[in-house]
């Protein structure tokens, strides 16, 4: 599997997400500049890691998704190309009109920085196959802006299509206003696009991949991806 | 030519920054403050003289860039 990780100014999580990709995937990704205008040839999953991009300046994402590699972006993901949004990459791929929403200040107003348990909506995705649907999964987040909003007609239709694939839950799996972190519609973590193929989600699952950090629930997501991308070559 | 863009966040859109404001502004005892919503100001000056022309820039610039307009509403003023 050949990832690109796109790299804005202010970022700080791409290595760690690099980490975690060269560990899984057993190839280093490429590290893709944003004022590149194409991605590597090949690419078959384009990563936007967590961070501050341009310090968060105007709206958290705002500027990173007008950055000359968008332009790529939104040609990789119309071709049907696989793209992953975390944290801040979460914010930049609403703020670029690929998901819908936008992520406002945590409701409580605080930076939350822990780990928070994570329901597995459905696992018949690329990007939760390495799930079963219902699965409970401890990952980390680290943001202040990861309060997802949304009109009342495009939640429900996130609903309706199943596009929501993770969601604030309890250790036993239960949703509920006391586990949703930040306020967000729905308690929605994580959702995709309606094509399926562009994902993002406020927590971090790069950062449990590895026995040493405690949990390694994070692993699933990416060896999903590659089991994905085995089966369809 | 000097303009404007004022943006604020549409009405049903939780704000709890201007949440925070209000109730700072309510422990200092300032009297008379039913509610607070935030909003951004930006002063843009232009190089043409056409007035038109400066709306429909502006207008761009908001939709492109100044306003998410998911969550945002805005105005544009071409002050002189």
């Amino acid at each position: 599997m050949n990832s690109a990780i796109l790299v804005f100014p202010g970022i700080n999580r791409e290595r760690d997400m690099a980490r975690a990709l060269t560990l899984i995937t057993g190839h280093a990704p490429a590290m893709v500049w944003h004022a590149e205008t194409e991605l590597p040839p090949g690419t078959d999953l384009v990563v936007l890691p967590g961070g501050f991009s341009y310090g968060d300046y105007l709206r958290c994402g705002a500027i990173a998704a007008r950055a000359p590699v968008m332009d790529a972006v939104h040609r990789f993901a119309e071709g049907g190309g696989l793209v992953l949004g975390v944290c801040n990459g979460f914010q930049i791929l609403c703020e670029a009109g690929l998901l819908p929403g936008v992520l406002m200040r945590n409701a409580g107003l605080k930076f939350i920085c822990r780990d928070v348990h994570l329901r597995v909506e459905r696992s018949d995705t690329p990007f939760t196959r390495g799930y079963n649907a219902g699965q409970v999964i401890r990952v980390p987040v680290a943001h202040g802006e990861g309060n997802f909003v949304a009109d009342d007609d495009t939640v429900r239709r996130l609903e309706g299509e199943g596009r929501v694939l993770y969601r604030y839950c309890s250790a036993t799996g239960e949703v509920a206003d006391d586990h949703n972190i930040n306020g967000a519609a729905a308690s929605i973590a994580g959702i995709v696009n309606a094509r399926g193929n562009v994902l993002g989600m406020m927590p971090h699952p790069e950062n449990h991949v590895e026995a040493v950090m405690g949990p390694t629930d994070g692993r699933g997501l990416f060896a999903g991806l590659v089991d994905h991308l085995g089966r369809a070559a | 030519m000097k303009a404007r863009v004022t943006v604020t966040l549409k009405s049903g859109i939780l704000d709890p920054q201007g949440k925070a404001i209000e109730g700072a502004l309510k422990s200092l005892g300032v009297d008379g403050v039913a509610s607070v919503r935030q909003g951004k100001v930006f002063d843009i000056e232009l190089a043409g003289g056409d007035r038109a022309r400066a709306e429909a820039l502006l207008k761009e610039a908001a939709d492109k860039l100044l306003a998410n307009t998911v969550i945002e509403n805005y105005r544009v003023e071409v002050v002189g």
